[in-house]
């Protein structure tokens, strides 16, 4: 393997809300390669986009990135950095694509102007050169006459125009790493697919790193070669992407892959992850999953597992990797047996 | 399975029949508001849904499948056409006649986090409904919510509850508990699960299955995840520019999809296992707009169909049956009722040949 663009290790990013520390982020650590496409994936409060925004240093007061979190980019750690070489870093080396493109865009300025204000921001040339840069940019894009479209509003261009605009301007510094978040979430399932393709033809001419943050398993089978599984702040999988779909181990990302149906599947009953996502303000003790596994058994409950070996590049966060006899044991998870399915197992409280 | 099969009770009578549905939304220009055109929103949609069938009507944003679908709630008054509930026609209705009629008509909204009332308990939200249509009062009520919480697999303690306490998916149960709680026969689900995470998702859409198994509820499910709706609807209706371009069982539709649109659009949605190479028919561009559609067939601009001639440019593909139960809008899928010789005065050049790209991937999606 070669040396990694990103490695980030043991980062840890927690809020001090009124209702408690929330531990979002929670010992995380992962590497990116260069020229890689990475998945990050998990379902609302598993902390992927905190992540994602820790990575930039762009969380604001109550959260706070903890001492001893690194995350080493160039041969520096951004936790440490001061804030104007963190400037330097944000959208030159490492650039953002958020999900959704309407509120990513100022609506008072054409869309030229905001991707030639990235590279005049950068000092990287005169205002006429960045403008000739930012229509060049759009063309790149796919975005179909591009000098007339520079001079256009953003309520002007449909919401895949948008989007490519978006990634435009995060190319626009040519950087090593772009982290998109969600970027086809809002989008119809026609110009999701165009966006993908043009995330991997952009990743093949210009060699990028990508880390692709979604909660849908079939883009990210689709778009990446490594995947991160998120549950409770922390990294509960990873594995190549193959390894992942074809023999997940984890009970969650089983649990994740049994319940989304799919096109051309028989149409059985879907399997369902009981309960719902605890807050970060009170993890469970033991594994954080252990009151939603139909594995969990009384060392779940106490013991946090660490993360466990499984196979080359494939690594679980279940104690089931150190007793594999205990998979034959399916059960109901104990906190739902007695109300039935999707009953909270602990507070009602929509964090 | 059979088509049969997937098509209950074919032989009895539609629950709805909806014919001719128009919607157009004027554009309005100056300072007086005259009128500059119109927003085809929907353009002479008609369909019939069965007692205890659920159809889907997906279809990208601005298809007017919402618009549909609140037409049918009366929500939004249609331009024109007939919205035929139970043999009466809800169009004509007076507001007081279909007050009582919302008793058998329900709805279940996209946004659990905007559909409920922050200001009532979750009690009196389902309670709402007995009151109004005089199903039950005092203890009575009480006892009734009770127990649609528990069908709904919540615990009765939660009706002294608000909103703001609960998680996505447990608010989409309570708003599942309030459409049941007058007893309809026919729910608008409008993307109903779209706001939920995968794992609630699944779910809510067996709690959907067994309330219309053990209900016979009829559903129009309103949805653009293709995957999902082909998990839960008997039939599917594709919408696109404010028209239904394909309508068929759920099996024939997914497995042989023959409106050029609808193989485009199953052929974008992503499969979640690595090990499929898909082939891919990419639509470019985007939807035109609704307020200038495109003349003839009004996907013909985006059309990858081989036989696609000047004949789609003029002649509006009317939605015929193509196989029994399987109805497309277009002229050059064979057999069509639009004859080559219309279509050659049309400054048609092509005659109709069937397309079937490969689209469905080979082997069987990875499922756990």
């Amino acid at each position: 393997m070669p040396e990694p663009l990103l490695r980030v290790h043991d980062l840890r990013t927690y809020f001090y809300t009124e209702s408690g520390v929330a531990r979002s982020v929670d010992g995380v650590s992962f590497e990116i390669a260069p020229g890689e496409t990475v998945g990050l994936v998990g379902e609302s409060g598993c902390g992927k986009s905190v992540t994602a925004l820790s990575l930039l240093r762009l969380i604001r007061p109550p959260g706070r990135i903890e001492s001893g979190s690194e995350i080493t980019f160039d041969g520096k750690n951004l936790v440490t950095i001061d804030e104007k070489s963190m400037r330097a870093v944000r959208g030159a080396r490492i650039s953002m694509v958020f999900q959704e493109p309407m509120t990513a865009l100022n609506p008072v300025f054409t869309v030229g102007d905001q991707i030639a204000e990235v590279v005049r921001i950068h000092g990287a040339g005169s205002k006429r050169e960045a403008w000739d840069r930012a229509v060049k940019m759009l063309e790149t894009v796919g975005i179909p006459a591009p000098a007339q479209r520079a001079n256009e509003y953003p309520h002007q261009l449909s919401g895949g125009m948008r989007q490519r605009v978006v990634i435009a301007m995060a190319l626009v510094m040519n950087p090593a790493l772009v982290i998109a978040d969600e970027p086809t979430t809002a989008l119809d399932v026609t110009i999701q697919a165009q966006i993908l393709e043009l995330l991997a033809d952009l990743q093949k001419q210009f060699g990028t790193s990508i880390l692709l943050i979604t909660h849908d398993l079939g883009v990210v089978a689709e778009s990446v070669s490594r995947v991160i599984v998120m549950y409770g702040g922390e990294v509960v999988e990873e594995a190549a992407v193959r390894e992942l779909f074809a023999a997940a181990h984890h009970p969650y990302t089983e649990g994740l892959l049994g319940a989304m149906p799919q096109v051309g599947q028989e149409r059985e009953r879907l399997a369902t992850i009981p309960g719902t996502v605890p807050p970060p303000t009170a993890w469970p003790a033991g594994c954080r999953f252990h009151d939603r596994c139909p594995y969990a058994w009384d060392r779940c409950a106490t013991e946090h597992p660490p993360l466990y070996q499984i196979g080359s590049g494939h690594v679980s966060r279940c104690h089931l990797a150190d007793e594999p006899q205990r998979r034959a044991e399916k059960h109901e998870p104990l906190v739902v047996a007695a109300t039935g399915e999707g009953n909270p197992g602990r507070g009602t409280r929509a964090s | 399975m059979s088509a049969a099969m997937t098509i209950p009770h074919a032989s009895t009578s539609p629950l709805l029949s909806v014919h001719g549905l128009v919607k157009h939304f004027p554009i309005k220009k100056g300072l007086f508001g005259k009128p500059a055109g119109a927003v085809r929103a929907v353009d002479g949609v008609s369909f019939d849904v069965m007692p205890g069938e659920t159809l889907g009507l997906v279809g990208e944003s601005g298809c007017g499948k919402s618009t549909t679908g609140r037409m049918i709630l009366r929500l939004i008054e249609p331009t024109a056409g007939s919205i035929e509930f139970d043999g009466i026609d809800l169009v004509k209705l007076d507001n007081k006649q279909m007050r009582r009629l919302r008793r058998k008509i329900q709805v279940i909204f996209q946004d659990p986090f905007s559909s409920l009332n922050p200001r009532m308990t979750v009690g009196s939200i389902i309670r709402e409904g007995l009151t109004i249509h005089h199903i039950a009062e005092g203890s009575a009520a009480d006892s009734r919510v009770r127990q649609l919480l528990d069908e709904v697999g919540l615990r009765a303690e939660y009706m002294s509850r608000y909103p703001h306490e609960f998680s996505g998916g447990q608010r989409q149960r309570i708003g599942i508990a309030r459409a049941l709680a007058v007893e309809p026969t026919f729910i608008v689900c409008d993307e109903p699960v779209s706001a939920l995470d995968v794992s609630v998702q699944a779910q809510v859409i067996n709690l959907m299955q067994d309330l219309q198994r053990d209900r016979g509820l009829a559903y129009l499910f309103i949805a653009h995840d293709l995957s999902v709706v082909e998990h839960i609807a008997d039939r599917v209706a594709v919408m696109y520019l404010g028209k239904i371009v394909e309508l068929a069982s759920s099996d024939d539709l997914y497995r042989e999809p023959l409106m050029p649109y609808t193989q485009a659009l199953l052929s974008a949605v992503p499969i979640a296992d690595p090990a499929v190479k898909k082939n891919r028919v990419m639509l470019r561009g985007d939807v035109p707009s609704p307020a200038n559609p495109p003349s003839g067939c009004v996907f013909h601009p985006r059309c990858q169909h081989p036989a696609k001639d000047a004949a789609c440019a003029v002649l509006v593909p009317p939605l015929e049956e193509k196989a029994p139960g399987h109805w497309v809008a277009c002229i050059k899928q064979p057999p069509t009722g639009v004859d080559w010789s219309i279509q050659k005065a049309a400054g048609g050049t092509n005659p109709p040949a069937r397309y079937l790209p490969v689209i469905t991937p080979n082997g069987t999606p990875n499922g756990v």
